[in-house]
C-alpha cells in the first residue's frame, strides 16, 4: 500500500452523476461512510448556475463547458475493423459530462420507464415472432431483471425528482391521457404534466387524427413546486428553454444538485472529492477482491483510497475503460465473440423533420428540455415490425426545447448561408418553424464494441478507449420507417414547406445525435455474456458494482436516465439487503 | 465488513432534552447562539477567533474552551457570572458590548452556570486571539465604564404572574439568552442596545433585521404563531426565508430548540411585543414602469409575476415584511450581493439569490426595489439611488 493512503472508507464511489449520487444517498442514509471521487469540478446551483449567466449559450452549448475536456479524456473512433481509429478532439455526436452532477446537470429531463418487453428483448422477440427475426449478428439479450422488479425503484426515482407526467397504466388500468403502452405503475407521477405550447399541441392533434396515441413527455422540468422525501424543494419550470447543455438556474430541473445534494451536504458520513480522476481499481493479489482505487487529486498528487466496497459509476465510456485498465473481466474479442468487457456497445438511431409555416407563430423561445408531446405507437410491441423487415422501434415527438439565439436559426432549403436574404429568412422563419424528432432503438451487434486503443494515450499515459461502431442495417430500416410516419404527421400539420432529415449510414461521430451511449459492461444472468449480474455486481470481483447505462445490453428508443436511476437504486437496495448481510457473489458463478 | 454491518445497525442517537447541568448548558448555549461569534470561520467551535464587525471596528471573540492560558480554564464560577452579568473580565477590564451581556443580566444564575458547566466539558484549545481593532478613543477599554454608565442597566428577569408560563418562558428567552434585540432593536449612537422589549428593527452587517412588533406590513402582524414557529424551526415558512445573519441564527440556534420553546417565543413575540410605529406612508412611485420592466426581466422567473414566489424556495415579495421594512438595507444587500437562505434538517434546500449588482446600476436597483415595495398591495417608501450606492 502506498505511504500516502487515505483512511479507509466503507464505500468509494467513482463518479458523481445520477448513479453515484443516488447510491451515495441510499448507502449513507443507512449509515455507511461514503467517499465519492468525481473527476470534474464541484458545481452547485447557487455557486455555478445563477440565472444571470446560466443561459450562456456560447459557453455551454458551443464551447461545452459542462462536458469533459478532450485534453483530459476522450475516445478514439472508427466505423469498422480495418480502419484506424482517430481520437475525437472536439465532441460532436455525444457529449460526455464531467463535474459534480454529471450528465444530470445538462440533460433535457426527458424521463422514461422502459417497457416490460425491453428487459426480455431476445426472449420476447423469439416468442412473438420466432428466432429468425433476430439478425444473426445481433447480440441482443435479456437483462436478467424484470420491469416488475424495477418498478419500485422507478417509482422512488420519480418521487425523488418530482417528475411531471400523466400515468397511462395504473396497476394495469389504462389511464386516459398517458402513455397507453407503458408498463403498470403503482401510482401516478408526483406532479402533473407541463403546460403545452402550440407546436406540441398541433402535433398531438395531427397524430391523434392519424390513429396514434399522443401523450405529454414525462419531464424532469417540473410543472409545479415539489418537495421530495428528503425535504428538498424543487421549483416550477420557467420555460426559459435552456436545459440541454445547461445547468438550471431556477432549481426547477431535477439534477443531483437540486434533488440530492442539499441532503447529502448535511451528512457527515459523505465526502465528495472533486477534481479526483481515478486511475485504477486496485485488487488483492488473487484478483478476486477490490481493495480500493488509485486516483490523482485536484493538486495532481496520486492518492490511494481504500474501501470495503467499490462502486464504479462513471459514464459508460469510463466505466468500460477503468475495467479494461484495471484488468477486471475478460475483454471482448470480436473475432470469436468471446469475452465480455466492451461487448454490446449500442447507441440510438435518430432522425428529424423540419416544418416551416407561412403564418402560424410557435414562439420557440418558450421551451424546456422535456416540453412536448410524444407518440410511442411505433415501438416494438405496438406493431409487427418483423413483417416490415426490422426489429426494434422508435418514438416520435414534438419537443419545444428552446429556440436559443446562436444555434437555433432554421431556414428553408435554398436560403443563402449569409447576407441580407439569410437575415430576412431567419427573421421570417424563427417564429414559424417546428422540429419533429424520431428517436429509435439500437441493436447490439458483433461489429460494435469498445476496447483500448493501440496507439493513443491520455495525459497519464493510459490508453484511450476505442469505439468501433456503425449503424446496423436493421436500425437504418427501422428509422426510415419511423421517419416516414413522422413526415406523415408533419404533413398533416399543414406546413408550407417540410424538410425530412432521414438518417443514413455510415455513422458519423461529428454531428450531434444523442448522448445515450450504452453497453460495454452489460448486465445479465449469464457470466459468459455479461460483465455484471442482475444487481450490477461484477461477476469477477464481488465487492465491485458497475452502475450506469454501461449495463444496458442494447438500447431501446427511450432516453436512459429513468432506467439508469432505477438500476442504481435497485443495486443500492441489493447492497443493503443482500450483500452486506452475506458479502460475496449474489449469484453463484 | 463487520464494520459495515455495525454501522448499519448503529441507531442514530437522538439528542434528548438535557438532564445534567452540562447537557442543559449545551442547550442554553444553543439558545444564546454563543458558537456563532466564538468560532473562527473553519475553526474549532467555541475556541474563539472570529472577528465581529461593529460600527467602531472589529472585535475578536475570545476563546471559551477550558484552556487555562487562553480560554476560561482559570476562571471561577464567580468570574464567569461577573463577565456575563456585568461585562467585567477577571482582571477587571471591561468587555465591549459586542458580547450581549446587557441581555445576559436577565439570565438566571443556574442557567449561566449550566452554560459554564457545558463549556468546561469542551476539549481545551489554545487560541490566544482576542482583542479589538478599534480606533481612538474606542480602543480604550476603561472608557467602557462611561458606556456602561450611560446604557447598561443590569436587570434580572422578573416573571409576570399575570401571564402564562409559556409567555414568561418566551419573554425570558427573547429578552435574555436569545438577545434578539441585539439585532432587531435599533442601536443608539454609541452602539447601545434598545430598551428591553423594543424590537422595532435594526441594522446589522448591511442587513435590516425586521421589526418584530405587531405592524401588519413591516412587522409580525400578519404572521400566525405557526408561521413564527416554522420560520424559527426550519428557516422557511412560505412567507419568508431566513437569509443573511438570520440564516446563521436559524442554523446554529433556533432550528435546534424544542418546539415548546419556539412556541413560547412565538407567543411572546406575537401577542405582546408592543406595536411599533406603522410603516411610512407610501409616496407616489417614481419610475414605476421601469421598475416593473426590470422586475419582469430579472426577478419574475423565480419570484413570479405576481410576487408570490415559491414556498421554501423563492421568498414571497407580496405582503412580505422584509420587503416593506422601514429601511431597505436587506433588499439592497440581497439584490446587489445576493444571499443564501438557511439550510436546516427540515428544510435543507438552502436556495440562493444571485448577486445582480454586476448587471444592474444604482438607478435600476432603486427602481425595481421601489416597484416591489409598492406592487401587489405592498406599501413602503421608495428606495433612492443614493441608498443603493451606499450599499455597494
Amino acid at each position: 500500500m502506498p505511504a500516502d493512503a487515505l483512511p479507509a472508507a466503507d464505500v468509494v464511489i467513482i463518479g458523481f452523476g445520477w448513479s453515484g449520487a443516488l447510491i451515495a444517498e441510499a448507502l449513507s442514509a443507512a449509515g455507511l461512510g461514503v467517499v465519492v471521487l468525481e473527476r470534474g469540478p464541484y458545481r452547485d446551483t447557487a455557486s455555478d448556475f445563477p440565472p444571470g449567466f446560466a443561459p450562456d449559450e456560447l459557453r455551454y452549448a458551443v464551447r461545452h463547458d459542462l462536458v469533459v475536456p478532450t485534453a483530459q479524456n476522450t475516445i478514439t473512433f472508427r466505423n469498422r475493423v480495418g480502419q484506424t481509429a482517430l481520437p475525437v478532439r472536439q465532441w460532436g455526436s455525444f457529449l460526455p459530462a464531467s463535474g459534480a452532477g454529471g450528465g444530470g446537470v445538462h440533460w433535457n429531463g426527458q424521463t422514461w420507464r422502459f417497457r416490460p418487453s425491453d428487459f426480455v428483448l431476445r426472449s420476447h422477440l423469439a416468442n412473438a415472432h420466432g428466432h429468425d427475426v433476430i439478425p444473426s449478428d445481433a447480440t441482443i439479450q435479456d437483462w436478467g431483471v424484470s420491469y416488475a422488479e424495477l418498478e419500485p425503484f422507478y417509482d422512488r426515482f420519480e418521487y425523488l425528482a418530482g417528475i411531471s407526467g400523466r400515468a397511462g397504466n395504473l396497476r394495469g388500468h389504462r389511464q386516459e391521457g398517458g402513455n397507453p403502452f407503458e408498463g403498470p405503475r403503482q401510482r401516478d407521477y408526483p406532479t402533473p404534466p407541463m403546460r403545452m405550447t402550440l407546436a406540441p399541441t398541433r402535433f398531438a392533434e395531427a397524430a391523434r387524427a392519424l390513429g396514434y396515441h399522443p401523450f405529454p413527455q414525462p419531464s424532469a422540468n417540473l410543472s409545479e413546486p415539489y418537495t421530495n422525501s428528503l425535504g428538498v424543494v424543487i421549483g416550477p419550470c420557467s420555460y426559459c428553454g435552456f436545459c440541454e447543455r445547461f445547468g438550471c438556474g431556477n432549481y426547477s430541473k431535477a439534477s443531483p444538485q437540486t434533488v440530492l445534494m442539499p441532503a447529502l451536504r448535511r451528512r457527515p458520513n459523505v465526502a465528495l472529492r472533486t477534481g479526483a480522476e481515478v486511475l485504477e481499481i486496485a485488487r488483492t493479489p488473487d484478483g478476486r477482491h477490490a481493495r480500493g482505487v488509485r486516483y490523482v487529486d485536484a493538486d495532481g498528487i496520486e492518492r490511494y483510497q481504500r474501501a470495503e466496497l467499490v462502486i464504479l459509476a462513471a459514464y459508460t465510456f469510463e466505466n468500460v475503460r477503468l475495467l479494461l485498465l484495471s484488468g477486471i473481466g475478460q475483454p471482448y474479442d470480436p473475432r470469436d465473440g468471446s469475452g465480455v468487457v466492451g461487448r454490446n456497445y449500442a447507441y440510438q438511431t435518430t432522425a428529424s423533420v423540419q416544418l416551416f409555416f407561412d403564418e402560424t407563430r410557435f414562439n420557440p423561445f418558450i421551451g424546456a428540455g422535456a416540453l412536448g408531446m410524444v407518440v410511442d405507437d411505433l415501438n416494438a410491441e405496438g406493431r409487427d415490425h418483423a413483417r416490415l423487415g426490422f426489429i426494434g422501434g422508435a418514438h416520435l415527438a414534438a419537443m419545444q426545447s428552446g429556440g436559443r439565439p446562436i444555434q437555433s436559426r432554421p431556414t428553408r432549403p435554398g436560403t443563402p448561408r449569409w447576407g441580407g436574404a439569410w437575415k430576412h429568412a431567419v427573421a421570417r422563419d424563427y417564429l414559424r418553424n417546428v422540429r419533429l424528432g424520431a428517436s429509435g432503438s439500437s441493436l447490439s451487434h458483433r461489429g460494435a464494441w469498445l476496447d483500448l486503443d493501440p496507439t493513443y494515450q491520455d495525459r497519464h499515459g493510459r490508453r484511450l478507449l476505442r469505439m468501433t461502431f456503425d449503424f446496423h442495417a436493421n436500425d437504418l430500416r427501422m428509422i426510415q420507417h419511423a421517419t416516414d410516419r413522422l413526415a406523415e404527421i408533419g404533413r398533416a400539420m399543414g406546413p408550407a414547406e417540410m424538410v425530412v432529415n432521414q438518417r443514413h449510414g455510415p455513422y458519423s461521430v461529428v454531428p450531434y445525435q444523442s448522448t445515450h451511449n450504452v453497453g460495454g459492461a452489460v448486465m445479465g444472468p449469464d457470466p459468459t455474456t455479461s460483465v455484471v449480474n442482475p444487481w450490477l455486481q461484477s461477476w469477477d470481483v464481488a465487492n465491485l458494482f458497475v452502475v450506469g447505462a454501461s449495463s444496458f445490453p442494447q438500447n431501446p428508443s427511450y432516453n436512459p436516465t429513468g432506467t439508469v436511476a432505477a438500476l442504481a437504486l435497485h443495486a443500492a437496495n441489493a447492497i443493503l439487503t443482500r450483500y452486506l448481510p452475506a458479502p460475496g457473489p449474489l449469484v453463484p458463478r | 465488513m463487520l464494520g459495515l454491518l455495525a454501522a448499519l445497525v448503529a441507531a442514530a442517537s437522538d439528542e434528548t432534552r438535557a438532564e445534567t447541568p452540562a447537557e442543559r448548558g449545551r442547550y442554553l448555549a444553543t439558545v444564546g447562539d454563543c458558537v456563532a461569534c466564538h468560532t473562527a470561520p473553519g475553526g474549532t467551535p467555541f475556541a474563539g477567533g472570529r472577528a465581529i464587525e461593529t460600527p467602531f471596528g472589529p472585535i475578536i471573540a475570545p476563546n471559551l474552551t477550558p484552556d487555562r492560558a487562553s480560554g476560561l480554564g482559570a476562571w471561577s464560577d464567580a468570574d464567569f457570572l461577573r463577565a456575563l452579568r456585568r461585562g467585567l473580565r477577571p482582571d477587571g477590564a471591561r468587555l465591549y458590548p459586542a458580547c450581549p451581556y446587557v441581555y445576559f443580566s436577565a439570565v438566571r444564575d443556574e442557567d449561566l452556570l449550566a452554560i459554564r458547566a457545558f463549556l468546561a466539558t469542551l476539549t481545551p484549545v489554545a487560541n490566544p486571539a482576542r482583542g479589538a481593532g478599534f480606533g481612538f478613543p474606542f480602543n480604550l477599554r476603561p472608557l467602557m465604564v462611561f458606556w456602561d454608565a450611560l446604557y447598561f442597566r443590569p436587570a434580572p428577569f422578573v416573571a409576570d404572574p399575570g401571564r402564562s408560563m409559556a409567555w414568561n418562558r418566551g419573554a425570558y428567552l427573547v429578552e435574555g439568552l436569545g438577545h434578539c434585540g441585539a439585532c432587531h432593536g435599533a442601536k443608539g449612537a454609541l452602539g447601545a442596545d434598545p430598551e428591553p422589549g423594543v424590537l422595532g428593527g435594526g441594522r446589522v452587517r448591511g442587513w435590516f433585521a425586521p421589526d418584530l412588533g405587531g405592524d401588519p406590513r413591516a412587522g409580525l402582524g400578519g404572521w400566525s404563531l405557526d408561521d413564527i414557529e416554522r420560520y424559527l424551526a426550519t428557516g422557511s415558512n412560505g412567507r419568508a426565508l431566513a437569509a443573511g445573519p438570520m440564516a446563521e441564527v436559524v442554523e446554529n440556534s433556533t432550528a435546534r430548540l424544542t418546539m415548546a420553546d419556539l412556541r413560547a417565543i412565538a407567543l411572546y413575540l406575537k401577542q405582546d411585543a408592543p406595536l411599533s410605529q406603522p410603516a411610512a406612508a407610501p409616496s407616489p412611485v417614481p419610475n414605476g414602469r421601469i421598475g416593473a420592466a426590470i422586475y419582469a426581466d430579472a426577478c419574475a422567473a423565480c419570484h413570479r409575476a405576481n410576487g408570490e414566489g415559491v414556498p421554501g424556495l423563492f421568498p414571497r415579495l407580496a405582503g412580505s415584511s422584509a420587503v416593506q421594512s422601514a429601511r431597505p438595507d436587506t433588499l439592497i444587500t440581497v439584490v446587489l450581493h445576493g444571499g443564501r437562505a438557511a439550510a436546516t434538517g427540515a428544510a435543507p434546500t438552502g436556495p440562493a439569490m444571485p448577486a445582480l449588482g454586476w448587471r444592474l446600476d444604482d438607478a435600476s436597483v432603486a427602481a425595481v426595489l421601489t416597484y416591489i415595495r409598492s406592487a401587489w398591495g405592498n406599501e413602503a417608501a421608495p428606495v433612492s439611488s443614493e441608498a443603493v450606492r451606499r450599499g455597494r
